[in-house]
């Protein structure tokens, strides 16, 4: 199993006090399985989405990545988790604007060792962003900077694939032959993926699909 | 991953190489005008202590002469036939090199063993012939050629035999004579064999360190703020870098880069910077303090007689302190942005309002802290006496002044903002208040160089005032002279008896009277001293008290060392006691005195006659001419009113050239924290400004509302200066001037000065605001416009 979540509990304190963001919240998904997060802005599907990367911790039950399990780490172990196991397609890119298309690609890759750039080629062809290589993130479009989003969290070969909206800032014909190219490189690396969105259309592409109303699964 | 991670940190100042700049050159200005100020010190120190080491200074009791400054050969005989093991030092100049001339047959063997290279320099050279010096100091001696070269030889000496450097100063006496530790058990006593002779032992000495102790202190004071004031743009920069690499960390960070991993990077790159920048503002400093140490020398040798080397050493302690002070900098402006770091989750926004809204609150953080801080120094300098607990204070007053500044600011623009109608008018001050967080580190660093320059301003204007209105006063003879012995003395009063003019002949010696050393004048009371001092304190008719023998004066170094005051009584000489009727200003001088009637003096020293001379004359050109050419006076021994008076606003006007001079630089490097920082914020006001550029803004108003922006904060902050700065004065006149010096001044206000000051201060910020505005002016509309594209 790739990704296990057991009774996940998770609030936020607020000027108005506590705000229960998930309650009891359990799933898994298996190498090479796709998910589909659904739900309403506010339901908790990015938080859920944080907790699965190791990147927030739950206030109760478990979390365990690629065997791994999370609570028992502390901050160095559960970054590389994030590094080995682990990559985010964020709603925003989260690019490092100070580097080029080619090193954003790598980075994460590179901070595990050395990458085969057979496969980077492969990744960035499928991708259509050989002609984009040498630029800075600011100079391509939104479009292009969500493709350069996946294709690094690709490149980095996890073990689980979390992606936020990754299709959210293209348009209905970029969006749809972007989605094949990661479900087709997804399925050839058998790699888990879950997809947080709110369109009906990717998630009826995924094997499965929960939908996520005020911080409880249905 | 090491080599990853560091890559993708270095490209953001490759891509920034603006912000890099900033960082470095903050670096190095803070450090070349810390370590300038440091190298200056170091080479005053190591000059004290190599001459001291040279000649034996503050080693051995000397004997010199009650009054005048030289003993004769025949005193020197008679003391040795007495069986008094003295050992003669003639001192003088020559080519603008102190020339010491030494016997080394008589020196006390301790001495010798004490200075063995320079022993050995002597044994192995024929020094009736040469002099010894080092390499440097001999590049002077231009019209002496016979030189042996000795490294250990302190700077600006050169050492010979007394016969040798008698005929090189063509001087036939003695300065003063080295008292051999081991003497016979028995012999005679000095007063019997040379009763003009003074014995001082090593504890009436005053050190010439010790004495410059001050100076140096306040060198330092002033190298350290502006040290201070570079930092800020140390701190500015470093602060936007971690700011807009929000991004970056947090991006790195999801990617599975440690915290810990990732702050020792950061730590190791921004100290590996900080180091270049370092070694960039020592080699800066270097060549500044080159520039500032011939002033500096002359300073020290008109205000202390101290002699420092002209010439500047590389020295390994000057560069260990450089580095050390700027890498500690450089690690305080990296820990809060590192504790930062820690503190926010790893998803944080990276945009700058989160990271104004972190700043925002640090603002009431910094006032609590400046409160603080005034408390604690205002208890300092209450409850502990001295020069530190003044210093603190001043520290204390700067910092709490500059931690306040963005609250004040923040305050003013809010009350502007809520009266303001126009909603263009109503959006500007809004837009100030948001950029206030990115430009306080700037603007701090404008109010402490403004402040410290009206504060220095104040008290350099206030003290030439004073010291102007003191030399009127003690300068109200038309011409001065010295004369050579007593048969001159007597013959130039007959002189001048016999011209009718007013003469105030005076007596002075130097000697120990309430454990303090102190000069002892004796003065003919008359119409001028009358007329002309003004007392700081004094009884009723305190002349007609002093001229009936029946009190003294005292100077206010002596008062406030001894705290006595008018009234108190004085211990002249053993069994004569006499109350103090006034205490009189003496600026400039280090030491005390007291002032007797010469009826008085000549009680207490009858053999010492008057060897100085005031002489009232409307015709002072023929005077001179006169006692020249009748007395035989040498014309060296005379100055008239005007050149004295010249002479003397030379040394005072040096004397502030160096804290003048780091005003001016303190000044500059404010203003270039101000253009650091407008033009590292320049990027990230696009997205903000452009949505008021859709709305109907040129870019040409924006540029210039930028450019009033900049003007406007910079005037508040002038505003905030001048009490700053006044407070800042009266510390150093009431407080500081009076632990250092012994003297207090009166305090005055030069607001032409100040509102020259300001408009500076306001002139540099529009400077600096003047490329950022042009620079947005010129910015193409498809940048802005990809604002509204997301594609930034």
């Amino acid at each position: 199993m790739v990704l296990n979540l057991k009774a996940i509990q998770k609030s936020f304190r607020t000027n108005e006090g506590e705000v229960p963001v998930l309650s009891n919240i359990s799933l898994s998904l298996l190498a090479g399985e796709t998910l589909a997060l659904r739900g309403e802005s506010g339901s908790g599907k990015s938080t859920l989405l944080h907790i699965a990367g190791a990147l927030e911790l739950p206030d109760g039950g478990s979390v365990e990545i690629a065997g791994k399990n999370l609570s028992e780490m502390d901050d160095a172990e559960r970054a590389a988790v994030r590094r080995r196991d682990v990559a985010i397609i964020f709603q925003q890119f989260n690019l490092i604007p100070s580097l080029t298309v080619a090193s954003n690609i790598t980075f994460q890759a590179n901070l595990s060792g050395p990458v085969d750039k057979t496969k980077i080629e492969k990744i960035v062809s499928a991708l259509g962003l050989m002609d984009q290589m040498k630029k800075y993130p600011e100079a391509l479009s939104g479009g292009q900077q969500q493709r350069v989003a996946i294709a690094r969290a690709l490149v980095a070969e996890p073990k689980l694939l979390l992606a936020d909206e990754p299709t959210g800032n293209l348009d209905e014909k970029t969006a749809q032959a972007v989605l094949e190219q990661m479900l087709k490189l997804v399925g050839e690396t058998d790699t888990a993926l879950m997809v947080v969105t709110h369109s009906q259309n990717v998630a009826a592409r995924m094997d499965r699909q929960l939908l996520l109303i005020e911080g409880k699964l249905q | 991953m090491i080599f990853s991670c560091l890559s993708t940190l270095l490209s953001h100042w490759h891509r920034n190489p603006l912000q890099l700049f900033a960082y470095l050159s903050g670096v190095a200005l803070a450090t070349a005008l810390w370590s300038g100020v440091q190298a200056i010190n170091l080479e005053a120190k190591a000059s004290y202590k190599a001459a001291a080491q040279t000649l034996g200074e503050g080693q051995y009791d000397l004997i010199r002469p009650k009054q005048g400054k030289s003993i004769s050969m025949a005193d020197y005989i008679a003391l040795r036939k007495s069986g008094w093991l003295v050992s003669p030092v003639v001192d003088g100049y020559f080519d603008n090199i102190r020339l010491v001339g030494m016997d080394p047959l008589t020196l006390p063997s301790s001495f010798l063993f004490a200075n063995s290279n320079l022993t050995n320099s002597i044994s192995n050279n024929n020094l009736l012939e040469s002099l010894i010096t080092n390499k440097n100091t001999a590049k002077n001696l231009v019209t002496y050629t016979q030189v042996i070269f000795d490294q250990n030889v302190a700077p600006g000496i050169a050492v010979g035999d007394v016969s040798l450097v008698q005929k090189l100063l063509k001087y036939d006496k003695i300065s003063y004579l080295i008292i051999n530790p081991e003497q016979p058990l028995e012999q005679r006593k000095l007063k019997d064999i040379a009763p003009h002779l003074n014995i001082q032992s090593i504890k009436q000495m005053t050190d010439v360190s010790q004495l410059t102790d001050s100076f140096h202190l306040n060198l330092s004071a002033f190298g350290l703020l502006s040290f201070a004031v570079g930092l800020f743009i140390v701190h500015s920069t470093i602060g936007l870098a971690f700011e807009q690499r929000r991004a970056m960390i947090r991006s790195m960070r999801s990617m599975g880069v440690s915290l810990q991993r990732l702050i020792i990077l950061v730590t190791m790159e921004m100290i590996f910077f900080a180091t270049i920048g370092a070694v960039i503002g020592i080699i800066l400093g270097y060549f500044m303090a080159g520039l500032l140490l011939p002033d500096v020398a002359a300073t020290l040798r008109g205000l202390y007689g101290a002699n420092i080397s002209g010439t500047l050493q590389l020295r390994l302690d000057w560069w260990i302190s450089g580095m050390l002070i700027a890498l500690l900098g450089t690690a305080l402006a990296i820990s809060s942005q590192i504790w930062q770091i820690t503190k926010l989750p790893i998803l944080a926004s990276s945009k700058p309002r989160a990271w104004m809204l972190v700043t925002a609150s640090y603002f009431n953080l910094q006032m609590k802290i400046a409160v603080v801080l005034l408390t604690v120094g205002g208890f300092c300098a209450i409850l502990i006496d001295g020069l530190i607990a003044g210093f603190a204070l001043l520290g204390a007053l700067l910092i709490a002044a500059a931690l306040a500044l963005p609250s004040l600011l923040a305050w003013c623009l809010k009350q502007l903002q809520k009266y303001a109608e126009a909603p263009l008018w109503s959006w500007f001050w809004a837009d100030t208040r948001q950029q206030l967080p990115g430009l306080s580190l700037a603007l701090m660093a404008l109010l402490l160089a403004v402040s410290a320059n009206i504060g220095v301003s104040t008290m350099v204007s206030s003290f030439r005032l004073t010291f102007t209105s003191f030399l009127d006063q003690r300068l109200a003879p038309e011409l001065f002279l010295q004369v050579a012995n007593e048969d001159q003395s007597v013959e130039l009063t007959n002189f001048l008896s016999e011209k009718g003019v007013e003469v105030l002949p005076l007596m002075s010696t130097e000697t120990t009277i309430s454990q303090q050393p102190v000069e002892l004048f004796g003065i003919k009371i008359g119409d001028t001293y009358r007329n002309n001092w003004r007392f700081l304190e004094a009884v009723e008719n305190p002349w007609d008290t002093i001229q009936l023998g029946k009190a003294i004066i005292v100077n206010e170094q002596f008062a406030r060392r001894t705290n006595l005051w008018v009234g108190d009584q004085v211990a002249i000489d053993l069994n004569f006691t006499l109350p103090i009727a006034a205490v009189v200003g003496d600026y400039g001088n280090p030491k005390g005195q007291i002032i007797v009637t010469e009826e008085i003096f000549s009680t207490l020293h009858p053999k010492l006659y008057p060897a100085r001379f005031g002489i009232r004359t409307s015709n002072p050109t023929e005077l001179q001419y006169q006692v020249i050419n009748q007395i035989g006076i040498d014309s060296d021994s005379i100055i008239d009113q005007k050149s004295l008076k010249a002479f003397s606003m030379e040394v005072f006007e040096r004397t502030f050239l160096v804290t003048s001079a780091l005003n001016i630089l303190t000044l500059g490097v404010a203003s270039f924290a101000i253009l650091m920082s407008l033009l590292t914020l320049a990027d990230r006001r696009i997205p903000q400004l452009a949505p008021v550029w859709a709305l109907g803004l040129t870019r040409s108003q924006i540029g210039k509302l930028e450019l009033f922006r900049a003007v406007l904060l910079a005037s508040f902050v002038v505003i905030f200066s001048l009490p700053t700065g006044l407070i800042l004065a009266w510390v150093l006149l009431n407080v500081i001037n009076v632990k250092a010096f012994g003297w207090q001044l009166p305090m005055f206000l030069f607001p032409a000065e100040y509102f020259k000051l300001g408009l500076y201060a306001v002139v540099a910020a529009f400077l600096a605001a003047s490329w950022p505005s042009f620079r947005l002016i010129r910015t193409p509309p498809s940048d802005l416009l990809k604002v509204f594209a997301s594609e930034r």
